[in-house]
């Protein structure tokens, strides 16, 4: 089994790996791009704390081969800010104590960036019905969307922008 | 990392791809979206020498609504691509809302047409769906393109009429009739699983205000999904009235056979067919949802 190349774009930055075809997205971000603010958790699409954003849409890392990215632009949870400053959607988050011991707080993160880039106006039943897709066992969901309403605004008035 | 070593190829045109499942039969799986595969291959249940990506393939994505009112979905259409198409609410409304049923978010921005009826999940929505409208699914080998009537589609769990060298091009769904009285009603314990089950249906009123042509088909009941004709023939040329309604209620019950499983057992999956048929039937006519005794 031969390695294979595969060039993208992560948060930014142009990279290029080579990799085993069977290497999913999830691990060639924390393995061999070092990028472990990506989560991995049942590794077959049930948990969702792997959820990147490729080519603007939220996906699991972990359903996709890291070689069907080639040629993509992917935002991990690293992307979200810039240096060390929180991006208004973290810091509601901080503020609504939305996060307790943080492992799905990843995957919760993108594809709320990815929903509210989308859907700024999104309501709470729609913030409820993505977030569905987030298992969150300890810190309990009602701070989380509670986060993700107060973040509207921001995205609304386009203080959201990735790092580039 | 959790799937087992396979090459990998991506070819750029279809009938590259088909060459490639020839070469190497059943030792090839093609991906596209990955939302089935993927998870397969994590559990190992599914162990290829070669993934073929057939998601770059120019000409499968494409959502085509014909003069006559026929839809056409492209095997590589997304669930996203269907829940946000402008004019397919109006063209094939139990096809959106049967849709808006499908895994979660994330799932829905990769998760296609021609994967979810290659998987043939027994308690999948399009599977449900193609069979329910008489969708006719085309696929293409080395031989060329064959048509496939969805009821011959699907023939047991996770199996099918597919071949190992074949692909599927695309489902066809004859035109939706205006007026036409539809419902698609299924329970899941949690919001994104797989139904226990699942129950779409539509048909026409005639002149006498009487149902004509009724379609009814179960999901998450069988081993496939399955057209509920005795369900059919309860309310065909009749009123759908709560008493007609009650009777085909009955009948679903005694027409299926479900096995026990970690679920759920057959008993409550029977209550449940049961049940979600008289809803759907119920909100197809327009009547209110009889209250829990």
């Amino acid at each position: 089994m031969d390695g294979v190349a595969a060039h993208f774009n992560v948060n930014g930055q142009s990279v290029r790996v080579e990799i085993e075809p069977r290497t999913t997205l999830a691990d060639c971000l924390r393995q061999d791009l070092k990028l472990t603010g990506t989560h991995i958790g049942c590794e077959h699409g049930v948990c969702g704390a792997c959820t990147v954003i490729v080519d603007g849409a939220a996906v699991r890392s972990c359903l996709m081969l890291a070689v069907q990215a080639d040629g993509a632009q992917i935002i991990t949870v690293e992307g979200l800010s810039q240096d060390d400053t929180l991006s208004p959607l973290q810091a509601a988050f901080r503020k609504h104590h939305a996060l307790q011991c943080g492992f799905c707080t990843p995957g919760i993160l993108t594809t709320a960036h990815a929903l509210l880039s989308d859907e700024p106006e999104a309501d709470r039943e729609r913030i409820r019905e993505v977030l569905s897709g987030n298992l969150c066992r300890c810190t309990g969901y009602l701070p989380i969307v509670d986060a993700v309403l107060e973040a509207r605004e921001a995205y609304a008035a386009g203080e959201m922008a990735e790092k580039d | 990392m959790k799937p087992p070593r396979f090459d990998y190829a991506r070819p750029s045109t279809l009938s590259e791809a088909v060459a490639l499942l020839a070469a190497h039969g059943s030792e090839a799986r093609p991906i596209a979206g990955g939302q089935s595969l993927m998870p397969m291959l994590a559990l190992r249940l599914v162990a290829p020498r070669l993934v073929v990506d057939i998601g770059r393939i120019e000409g499968l994505d494409s959502i085509t609504i014909a003069p006559d009112g026929s839809v056409t979905l492209g095997a590589l259409v997304r669930w996203r691509d269907i829940e946000r198409h402008p004019r397919l609410q109006a063209a094939h409304p139990m096809l959106v809302a049967a849709t808006g049923h499908i895994a979660h978010y994330a799932i829905r921005n990769k998760g296609t047409v021609g994967g979810s009826l290659a998987h043939a999940d027994p308690a999948a929505e399009l599977p449900g769906i193609a069979v329910a409208c008489d969708g006719e699914i085309t696929v293409v080998g080395p031989g060329g393109a064959r048509t496939i009537a969805a009821g011959d589609f699907f023939t047991g769990t996770l199996a099918t009429a597919l071949r190992p060298d074949e692909l599927i091009t695309q489902l066809w769904l004859p035109a939706w009739r205006a007026g036409r009285r539809w419902a698609f009603e299924e329970f899941a314990r949690r919001r994104g699983d797989f139904a226990l089950a699942g129950v779409a249906l539509f048909y026409d009123v005639d002149a006498q205000g009487c149902a004509a042509a009724p379609h009814v088909a179960a999901i998450g009941v069988a081993d496939r999904p399955r057209r509920l004709s005795a369900v059919e023939a309860a309310i065909a040329g009749r009123k759908t009235t709560q008493d007609v309604i009650r009777k085909a209620s009955d009948v679903a019950h005694d027409s299926v056979d479900p096995d026990d499983d970690i679920h759920a057992p057959a008993d409550y999956r029977r209550a449940l067919l049961a049940e979600l048929t008289e809803r759907a039937l119920a909100r197809a006519a327009g009547l209110p949802l009889r209250e829990v005794a």
